[in-house]
C-alpha cells in the first residue's frame, strides 16, 4: 500500500475512532455516576447536530454550535430529571428498557420535527472539495477538525475530572454514592450534571461530525452500538481506554475496506463486540478484577 | 445543652419494622454510646439520624431545630456519620478523600482546606499515605481515613458505627484514644460499638438497644456494673 493510501485510511480511522470514543465517553460519564448504560446516547449526538442545522439559518455557526450543546445539555438534564431520578435503585434490565425506549421516543420526535431529509451543517473551513496535503494524502479541513476538537474534549474531561472539585465531587459518586451524601454532595445534582455533560459532548461530536457524515433522525443507534462496542472494549466506565478503544475500532474499520467489502463494514464491530463479550468481558484493558465489581 | 434529641423514632425495610419507638438524647460534648447485639438496629438508627433512611414516625433534633430530609443537608448542619464498613472512596487518594470530607465547608470558603493539616496531626499515618489510592490501606488505615474525612467537616456530632469491628487490639487502642481526642476538641460523639467493654470505658452516658428498642439507659460507669449488661454485651459477671 502506498504511503498515501495509507495516510488516507489512518486519518479516516482516525476521524470515526475518535467519534466512537465520545459516544463511549459519554457513557461511560453516566455509567460511573449512576450505573445506567444510557442508550439514548446516540440520540444526543444527532440532537447537537440537528440543532445546530437548524439554529444555523438564524445565527452564524459558531453561535449555533453553542446553542445546540446548551440544548441538548438542557435535554440531558431534563430526561434525567424526568425519567431517571425518581426510580429507586431500579434493576439493570429496566434501565436499558427504559433508556432504549427514550432513544426511540427523541428519535420519533426528531422525525416529526425535522422530517427524515437528510441534512447537514456546512463545512467548517472551505467546502466538500477543499483539502490539505498530508503525506500526499488529501485531507478534508474538517477531519482535522473532528480530531481537534475531539482530542480537546477528551483531554478537557481528563482535566476536568482530575483536578477540578466538581470533577472530583462526580467521580466521588461515582466510587461511592453512599459515602458521597455522607460528605454533603448532593448526589442528585451530581447526576443530573453527568446526564447534562454527556448530552452536552455528544452534541459537540455531532456537530463537529455533521458536514462529515450527515445528521439523519436515524442515525442514533448505529452510534450507540459503536459506542457500546468501545465501551466494552475499553472496558466499562474507564473513559481513558475507551480512546484507545475508539482509535482501534475506526482504524480497523477503515483499514478493513481492503479486504471486505464496504458493504460489510458495520458487521465488524458487532463481531468485535461480540468475540469481546465472549472472551474478555472486563475488556481489553480492564482487570477482570473490576468487572467482578461491576453489576452489569 | 442538648445536641440531639430523638423522640419515639420509629423505622422500617419495606414492611419489616426494625426500630420500635426510639427515645434518647445526646448532650453537647458528651460521648454517647449504643450497645446492643447484631441486628438490633443501630445502624439503622445513625441512618435514620444521617438521612439515608427515611423514618416512618417520630422526632429528630439536631441542635434545637428538626433535622431536614436530605442527607447532604444535615451533614450541612454539623451532623456527620463514620459509616459502617468505613465506605472510603476507594479509586481516590487519601488526600482526595480528606478533601471531599471537607465539602460543605470549602463550598463556603476553600481555606476549609487547611483543616487537613489538623487531620493528619490526628492520625499521621495518613499524611504518610496521602497520595496512596484509600482502596489499597489497610482496614485500621481506612477507619482512621473514615473518621478524618467525616471530621473535615468540622462536625458538632459525629456518630461512629462500630469503629473498632475487624481490628487489631492494638489500632483499636488508638481508634478509641482518638475518639476521646475528638470530644476534647469540641465534637460531641454518638458511639455505637460491638466491643461494649471499651466503648463505656471512655463514654459519659450509655444506651442499650435490643430488637429496635432501648431497654436500658444511664451513666455509662453504672452500665458497666450492670449484671443484665455485663451477662449479654461485656462477657463474664464480676463476682459470680
Ligand atoms: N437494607 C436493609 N433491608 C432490609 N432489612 C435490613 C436492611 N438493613 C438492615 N436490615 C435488618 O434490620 C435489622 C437491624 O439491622 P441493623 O440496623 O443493621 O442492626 P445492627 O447495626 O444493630 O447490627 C436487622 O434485622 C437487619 O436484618
Ligand atoms: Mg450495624
Amino acid at each position: 500500500m502506498s504511503l498515501q493510501l495509507f495516510t488516507q485510511y489512518l486519518f479516516s480511522g482516525i476521524t470515526y475512532g475518535i467519534l466512537y470514543a465520545i459516544v463511549a465517553i459519554g457513557f461511560n460519564i453516566i455509567y460511573n455516576t449512576t450505573g445506567i448504560i444510557n442508550f439514548a446516547q446516540g440520540e444526543f449526538v444527532m440532537l447537537g447536530g440537528m440543532c445546530a442545522i437548524s439554529l444555523h439559518e438564524y445565527m452564524p455557526l459558531p453561535a449555533a454550535i453553542l446553542l445546540a450543546v446548551i440544548i441538548t445539555g438542557i435535554i440531558g438534564g431534563l430526561i434525567e430529571i424526568i425519567f431517571i431520578r425518581w426510580l429507586d435503585s431500579p434493576s439493570v434490565l429496566r434501565m436499558i428498557i427504559i433508556t432504549i425506549g427514550l432513544s426511540i421516543l427523541i428519535r420519533e420526535a426528531a422525525l416529526f420535527v425535522w422530517g427524515e431529509s437528510v441534512r447537514s451543517l456546512p463545512y467548517f473551513n472551505g467546502d466538500a472539495v477543499t483539502s490539505v496535503q498530508i503525506f500526499g494524502a488529501n485531507i478534508s479541513p474538517q477531519v482535522l477538525w473532528v480530531i481537534g476538537v475531539c482530542s480537546v474534549i477528551v483531554v478537557g474531561l481528563s482535566l476536568f475530572f482530575q483536578f477540578t472539585y466538581a470533577g472530583r465531587e462526580m467521580r466521588a459518586c461515582a466510587a461511592n454514592r453512599t459515602a458521597a451524601t455522607l460528605c454533603g454532595i448532593n448526589t442528585r445534582s451530581k447526576i443530573t450534571w453527568s446526564f447534562m455533560l454527556s448530552a452536552g459532548i455528544g452534541a459537540v461530536a455531532g456537530c463537529v461530525m455533521s458536514p462529515i457524515t450527515y445528521t439523519q433522525y436515524d442515525i442514533g443507534p448505529g452510534l450507540a452500538i459503536k459506542g457500546f462496542t468501545v465501551v466494552i472494549l475499553g472496558g466499562l466506565g474507564n473513559s481513558m481506554a475507551a480512546v484507545a478503544a475508539g482509535l482501534l475500532l475506526g482504524i480497523v474499520e477503515s483499514f478493513s475496506i481492503i479486504v471486505v467489502p464496504m458493504a460489510y463494514q458495520e458487521v465488524i464491530s458487532i463481531a468485535i463486540l461480540l468475540i469481546v463479550l465472549f472472551v474478555r468481558p472486563h475488556g481489553l484493558f480492564g482487570s477482570s478484577e473490576t468487572a467482578c465489581l461491576q453489576d452489569f | 445543652m442538648r445536641m440531639l434529641k430523638i423522640k419515639n423514632l420509629t423505622a422500617a425495610y419495606g414492611r419489616v419494622r426494625v426500630l420500635k419507638g426510639i427515645s434518647l438524647h445526646v448532650n453537647k460534648g458528651e460521648i454517647v454510646c449504643l450497645i446492643g447485639a447484631n441486628g438490633a438496629g443501630k445502624t439503622t438508627l445513625l441512618s435514620s439520624i444521617s438521612g439515608l433512611l427515611r423514618p416512618l414516625t417520630g422526632e429528630i433534633i439536631l441542635n434545637g431545630t428538626l433535622i431536614p430530609r436530605r442527607a447532604d443537608k444535615i451533614v450541612a448542619l454539623g451532623c456527620s456519620l463514620v459509616p459502617e464498613g468505613r465506605q472510603v472512596f476507594a479509586p481516590m487518594t487519601v488526600r482526595e478523600n480528606l478533601i471531599l470530607g471537607a465539602y460543605v465547608q470549602y463550598r463556603k470558603d476553600k481555606k476549609a482546606l487547611a483543616g487537613i493539616e489538623t487531620v493528619y496531626d490526628l492520625f499521621p499515618v495518613l499524611r504518610e499515605r496521602a497520595e496512596q489510592l484509600a482502596g489499597t490501606l489497610s482496614g485500621g488505615e481506612q477507619q482512621m481515613l473514615a473518621m478524618g474525612r467525616a471530621l473535615m467537616a468540622k462536625p458538632k456530632l459525629i456518630m461512629l458505627d462500630e469503629p473498632s469491628t475487624g481490628l487489631a487490639p492494638l489500632i483499636v487502642k488508638n481508634i478509641f484514644k482518638i475518639i476521646q481526642r475528638m470530644r476534647t476538641a469540641g465534637a460531641t460523639v454518638l458511639l455505637i460499638e460491638q466491643n461494649a467493654r471499651a466503648a463505656l470505658k471512655i463514654a459519659d452516658r450509655g444506651y442499650v438497644i435490643e430488637t429496635g428498642k432501648i431497654i436500658l439507659q444511664g451513666p455509662a460507669s453504672d452500665l458497666l456494673n450492670n449484671r443484665d449488661v455485663q451477662r449479654a454485651y461485656l462477657g463474664r459477671v464480676k463476682g459470680e
